[in-house]
């Protein structure tokens, strides 16, 4: 357990003012409150930091205390009880000190072991409500799975949540869920659940957001002639007609075929094919004797 | 009208602290909508999460109505600018693969 420079956190000099000190923890605090940092652990970190500082730096008690024993924190508590003993002996048995606290959540073993956890408010005036801890959770799906709006329960910290997961959900894409982190401190709201969908895909389809793209082979003779074939979309086969002189790369747009937009039901992105049109390899005598023919047909 | 999903102002001033006029003045700057239902004020229960992250950023930063509004914009936008990087990633991945 390692000491914590309060001071350093509030970013303040050791000579400053109560004034300074509430300046210096206004300015910290508007700059990594949870609200203003949605899904930010590095700033939530800091603000409990802020929050613990400002607690004992802001009621004079506390910080005569932290001033008085600083970096030999960890004797702070055999020299409060032989002072406390020695005040009821002089006063006749008046608590004296720190006491009460009980509670504390979310802060330093630091803080704990010298405040014992929340610290003193001094004027008896109304304990700050802090926000419970956001949780962070993973789901791991697959393109397929996501395809479609299903319904999945998670354990989250030994509590099960039964979670909707909408049709069109974007890898990467972090869904809040209100109430389910952790516990208030102080009468404070619960913590949020925020989920961050991971989606693998393991498909022929390239996605980007609502679309989705294909690379279809092409026989070279229905790409020169034309025809029709058979090709595979996200929830089956389709058959589509293929115009004579079709090029390589020729892309064509399969309107609804793509994927579920999110959060609109019954709303498809679309579905981009390029064609590749597969040269024949490995020619038999014949078919060299007719291309040649084919080829001379071209030039004459 | 059905007030079932609906939560009554004077029950958020009590359980919040907070004066009824800080409602009103929320509902005239639009960051939240009051209805008036039987002569009553009340506001649906899914803005409860917003008008909570209202009552914390005036109460715990002192940030006043009007403050509030402007971090609600900008927060939308970083949203707007989160999701859109984020679409701009997956695109990437798209070429990168």
């Amino acid at each position: 357990m390692a000491f914590i420079d309060y001071y350093k956190i509030l970013e303040v000099d050791k000579k400053a003012t109560e004034a300074d000190i509430k300046k210096a923890y206004r300015k910290l605090a508007r700059k990594y409150h949870p609200d203003l940092n949605p899904n930010n652990k590095e700033a939530e970190k800091k603000f409990k930091e802020i929050n613990e500082a400002n607690e004992v730096l802001s009621h004079a008690e506390n910080r005569k205390k932290y001033d008085e024993y600083g970096e030999n924190w960890q004797h702070a508590e055999e020299f409060e009880k032989s002072k406390r003993q020695q005040q009821q002996y002089q006063s006749g048995g008046q608590q004296g000190g720190f006491g009460g606290f009980g509670g504390g959540e979310d802060y330093s073993d630091f803080f704990e072991s010298m405040f014992g956890g929340r610290a003193s408010r001094g004027g008896g005036g109304r304990s700050p409500q802090y926000k419970g801890q956001d949780f962070n959770a993973e789901l791991h799906l697959n393109l397929k799975d996501v395809y479609t709006t299903h319904k999945r329960t998670l354990t989250i910290n030994g509590k099960n949540i039964r979670l909707t997961i909408p049709a069109g959900v974007e890898n990467g894409q972090i869904i809040k869920i209100a109430g389910h982190g952790g516990e208030g401190a102080g009468g404070g709201p619960k913590g949020d659940l925020y989920i961050t969908f991971s989606i693998e895909n393991h498909t022929d389809f390239k996605r980007d957001k609502d679309n989705l793209y294909e690379n279809v082979d092409l026989d070279l003779y229905i790409a020169i002639l034309g025809g029709e074939i058979t090709v595979n979309t996200f929830d089956g086969k389709v058959k589509l007609k293929v115009a004579p002189g079709t090029q390589n790369g020729t892309k064509v747009k399969l309107k609804d075929k793509g994927f579920p937009v999110y959060k609109k039901e019954g709303q498809f992105g679309d579905l981009y094919i390029t064609y590749q049109i597969k040269i024949p390899k490995n020619l038999t005598e014949k078919e060299k004797e007719l291309f040649t023919e084919l080829s001379k047909l071209r030039t004459s | 009208m059905n007030t079932e999903n609906f939560i009554p102002l004077s029950t958020l001033s009590i359980h919040y602290k907070v004066e009824l006029t800080f409602f009103d003045n929320l509902n005239e700057i639009g960051l939240i909508e009051i209805q008036t239902i039987n002569q009553t004020q009340y506001v649906h229960q899914d803005s409860i999460y917003e008008i909570e992250k209202i009552i914390r950023l005036h109460q715990e930063l002192d940030v006043n109505i009007e403050g509030i509004d402007v971090v609600f914009n900008l927060l939308q936008k970083i949203d707007a600018l989160q999701t859109e990087l984020l679409l701009v990633r997956n695109r990437l991945q798209l070429y990168e693969n």
